[in-house]
């Protein structure tokens, strides 16, 4: 099929961007978006201009690498799923095709489609872990945990740390991201020794690093690639409640 | 011989990390925070290192390429993690996985290793477990565990089909908190671009700054890479693409021997290539042969839907060749059978290059929901990329690079030739022979970044206690840094015509079809001169636009695949060598009658250990030959 794709190019964070037009022919609905990207990019090279930056890896959708906005949606159309796992299936023959970063603040544009996600990082930083030492731990098995608790804790772990929900959200808030840490640990009996301590930490660094507050809208939810629920947000806030 | 010193302690073989424990050198808590260490990696070895070694209060380091360490490619791993826990009281030990393992290497690797490796497995499990990493359970709240290919208990730990990314995550967040306390520094975005030696030790590392180009200095009193493994030598295989090998191959080039390089399994449950343009393929866990059947059709070129083929006219073929462990026969074993099926003609789907992993029969007995709870998401990722429900009909797979058991050459203490230079996880060869059983990556990595790692380091540093902090200063990060600059722009100023992806392509192509699931002579020296003309060509004609002082993805990419070729040239090497048939190294000419992997033990039970010779000169191969004290070398038969 031929495309029309309207990609945002962006020298640096200093610098204003701008949607640059590229015609994409004999795309094959069997390549992934970014084996699109990758086509785009070899003709680009083969001409000596820039090629489209923009982050990827495990290209298998569980590092959270990937992430742009595709018409509109974060990781684009389809639900539950990665940028890396879209398939070229979904779009049709003459297609326009917008592509831009993640859009907030605390994501300050790299370079084209790449953005500065650290302040993930941050957060995790200041209250993501439980604090056992390598060798202090019991036996695993003498520590016992409710299977459906267990499995809770397990679909809070599975986020990936992409930041589509900060990207989705109107707030750019990142309740969606801390809330699904905050309850992975709030649902385990390891979790609840520090839980007080990390759910303070936590939303002490996501304020400063200046996202913004949940407005129970769900468009995060909706755009999740690993469908993390909005229930996650309603333990963080019971959390924190209890932590003061 | 004389420059492998393997290091192995004396005694029998269960108490020999005891006792190495309890009489290696210790180096004192006010000395530790002096001591600096580089940790280039951050997958569960990488990062389980770095907190270790922080928890401990040594000054750390930590380098990677991602834009955070939670995204190391140990996050893919599915299917589980080993331990010798005997949770379901099946039989289990610590020697039983250790036999497992030695026996699933094909007896290529080193006993002591190996039993090391399984004896920490169950304090991987337990520190785990604590940091929260939410493994599957039983409704009583116990552990959960399941089968894996290759063994006979059930000893695998397992997250769903998620157990790397939650390990990953719990080993992120352990690192994290030694961030928090100031005794880990990371430096994501970071590539390595070459060690630093001072009077023959390692000292520190060269790296490019990727969002800026900046190049840096970074000083240590020893360095240790766990930088993964080399499978994207293939261009596709089930790695992320940006893994590589060249921190561990600029090593090799500084000094550190590289074993047994040709030593790379082809994982057998892939979803198979469907494009031209495809950049990788995707994994589909091992465990799924639990309750997957592997099956084609009886008859040549049958083009008739899955569904619609009877019972008796389906050839299973696992459980026909090997009753006694079926679909569950390792790693190596699989691979080679769906290859030698698909290659008679009798592959299924439009390329004839994939095999059935039919679930019907499981869920007959079973019932949906319990297959769903044990293999959902992958079922789920199945279904995105193929647009194929499994719960409907087989899933197609073929076998894809995935993991390698060559890496760099350590001792005992996982220290490589060049002192105070270790290497741990993927990047080192040590622990799974020609072959490595599944759900044995995640605990061997874990262990050695977390367990093995912070006990041997002690002893090179408690010598190194009186060295002052290293100076970035010396004369010798500046010229390790002009000859790394001197690469750099060598690659840009090329200017040909070709991007350096297209060049990778090509090589992997090379590299599968003669370094593959099956080699032989006449091949492995047709690819010997293949890749040596691609490589002329390749730094004739490669192009990247831009400056090498920005972010500039095509200059990483033509580093890495400017390594690859060398690298490429010795593990062919490596395969012609090896005149015999190991594990996943299989040579045409060395097969039984019914066409099983011949070993050659008089002459092969050796590790190659590869010293670099310089530029253009051929590799100086050394031995380390394999003494197995406690188990017997028999016929590898899963029959």
């Amino acid at each position: 099929m031929n495309l029309t794709l309207k990609i945002w190019r962006q020298k640096n964070a200093g610098t204003k961007g701008s949607f640059a037009t590229y015609r994409m022919d004999d795309v094959s609905p069997e390549m992934s978006f970014l084996e699109m990207l990758d086509a785009l990019n070899k003709k680009l090279v083969e001409e000596d201009k820039y090629p489209v930056a923009f982050d990827h890896d495990c290209r298998e959708g569980i590092c959270g690498s990937c992430g742009m906005y595709i018409n509109g949606h974060p990781h684009g159309p389809v639900p539950a799923i990665t940028t890396c796992h879209l398939s070229m299936r979904y779009f049709k023959e003459g297609d326009t095709i917008w592509i831009e970063p993640w859009r907030a603040k605390p994501f300050p544009v790299i370079k084209d489609l790449i953005v500065d996600r650290t302040a993930f990082d941050k957060i995790q930083i200041a209250g993501g872990f439980i604090s056992v030492n390598a060798g202090a731990a019991p036996e695993a098995n003498s520590i016992l945990v409710e299977k459906k608790k267990s499995d809770d804790a397990f679909d809070s772990a599975i986020c990936i740390g992409c930041g589509a929900c900060v990207a989705a959200c109107k707030n750019a808030s990142a309740m969606l991201f801390v809330s699904a840490k905050i309850s992975q640990f709030a649902l385990l009996p390891q979790g609840r020794i520090e839980a007080k301590e990390r759910v303070r930490a936590m939303i002490e660094k996501m304020d400063e690093a200046g996202f913004g507050n949940c407005s129970n809208t769900g468009a995060c939810e909706a755009e999740c690639p690993k469908q993390i629920k909005l229930t996650n947000i309603a333990r963080l806030n019971r959390e924190y409640f209890k932590a003061y | 011989m004389g420059k492998l010193i393997s290091k192995i302690p004396d005694g029998p073989l269960a108490q020999k990390w005891t006792k190495y424990k309890a009489s290696v050198k210790l180096v004192n808590p006010a000395n530790k925070k002096k001591l600096e260490i580089i940790v280039v990696g951050t997958g569960l070895s990488g990062a389980g290192a770095s907190s270790a070694l922080g928890e401990l209060g040594y000054s750390v380091k930590t380098f990677c390429y991602q834009d955070s360490p939670r995204r190391a490619h140990s996050v893919a791993a599915q299917g589980g993690i080993n331990a010798a826990k005997n949770y379901q009281s099946d039989g289990d030990s610590i020697y039983r996985l250790f036999y497992d393992m030695i026996k699933g290497g094909d007896f290529r690797a080193r006993e002591a290793n190996v039993y090391r490796a399984a004896e920490v497995s169950n304090e991987v499990i337990d520190h785990y477990t604590a940091i929260g990493v939410p493994f599957a359970r039983d409704y009583g709240g116990t552990l959960d565990t399941r089968s894996f290919g290759g063994v006979q208990v059930s000893r695998t730990l397992y997250s769903r089909g998620q157990t790397g990314q939650q390990c990953l995550l719990g080993a992120y967040s352990s690192l994290n908190r030694q961030i928090k306390k100031g005794n880990v520094t990371m430096y994501p975005r970071r590539e390595m671009l070459d060690i630093v030696l001072i009077d023959g030790k390692a000292r520190g590392i060269i790296a490019r700054n990727l969002l800026t180009g900046e190049i840096e200095r970074h000083a240590a009193h020893a360095v240790v890479l766990a930088t993964g493994g080399y499978g994207t030598i293939y261009y596709m295989s089930t790695l992320a693409v940006n893994s590589n090998a060249s921190a561990a191959w600029k090593a090799h080039k500084k000094g550190a021997f590289f074993a047994n390089p040709s030593f790379v399994q082809i994982h057998p449950t892939c979803v198979p290539q469907m494009n031209e343009f495809q950049s990788k393929l995707t994994l589909m866990s091992e465990s799924l042969r639990n309750d997957g059947r592997v099956w084609v059709p009886k008859s040549k070129g049958d083009a008739r839907e899955a569904n619609e083929i009877p019972e008796d006219e389906r050839d299973y073929f696992l459980e026909r060749r090997y009753p006694a462990f079926g679909n569950l026969v390792p790693r190596d074993v699989a691979s080679r059978a769906a290859k030698e099926r698909c290659d008679a003609g009798f592959g299924v789907g439009e390329t004839g290059l994939a095999v059935n992993l039919d679930f019907r029969d499981s869920m007959k007995k079973q019932g949906k929901k319990v297959i769903e709870n044990k293999y959902g998401n992958l079922f789920e990722m199945y279904k995105t990329i193929t647009g194929i429900d499994p719960y409907e009909e087989p899933m197609r797979i073929y076998p894809a690079g995935h993991y390698t058991m060559g890496g760099l050459w350590v001792d005992y203490e996982l220290m490589t030739t060049i002192p105070g230079l270790y290497a741990i996880g993927e990047a080192n060869f040590s622990d799974h022979g020609a072959n490595r059983l599944g759900a044995s990556s995640l605990m061997q990595a874990s262990g050695d970044g977390y367990f093995i790692l912070p006990n041997t380091i002690n002893n090179y540093l408690a010598d190194e206690i009186r060295v002052p902090k290293i100076s970035t200063d010396n004369p010798e990060f500046a010229e390790t840094e002009k000859a790394a600059v001197g690469i750099l722009n060598k690659l840009i100023s090329i200017k040909g015509k070709q991007t350096a992806s297209s060049f990778h392509k090509r090589l992997g192509k090379i590299m599968w079809d003669y370094c593959g699931m099956i080699r032989n002579k006449e091949g492995l020296e047709k690819a010997l001169v293949l890749i040596n003309d691609l490589k002329k060509e390749f730094w004739r004609d490669l192009n990247i636009p831009g400056t090498i002082s920005e972010l500039n993805m095509e200059l990483e990419k033509a580093g890495r695949v400017a390594d690859y070729f060398e690298l490429a040239g010795l593990l062919a090497t490596d395969a012609l060598n090896r005149n015999e048939s190991c594990g996943a190294h299989f040579r045409e000419e060395f097969q039984t009658p019914d066409g099983e992997a011949l070993r050659n033990d008089e002459k092969f039970a050796f590790v190659a250990a590869w010293e670099y010779a310089g530029e253009g000169n051929p590799h100086i191969l050394h031995k380390e030959e394999l003494k197995f004290e406690e188990v017997e070398m028999k016929v590898r038969s899963y029959k």
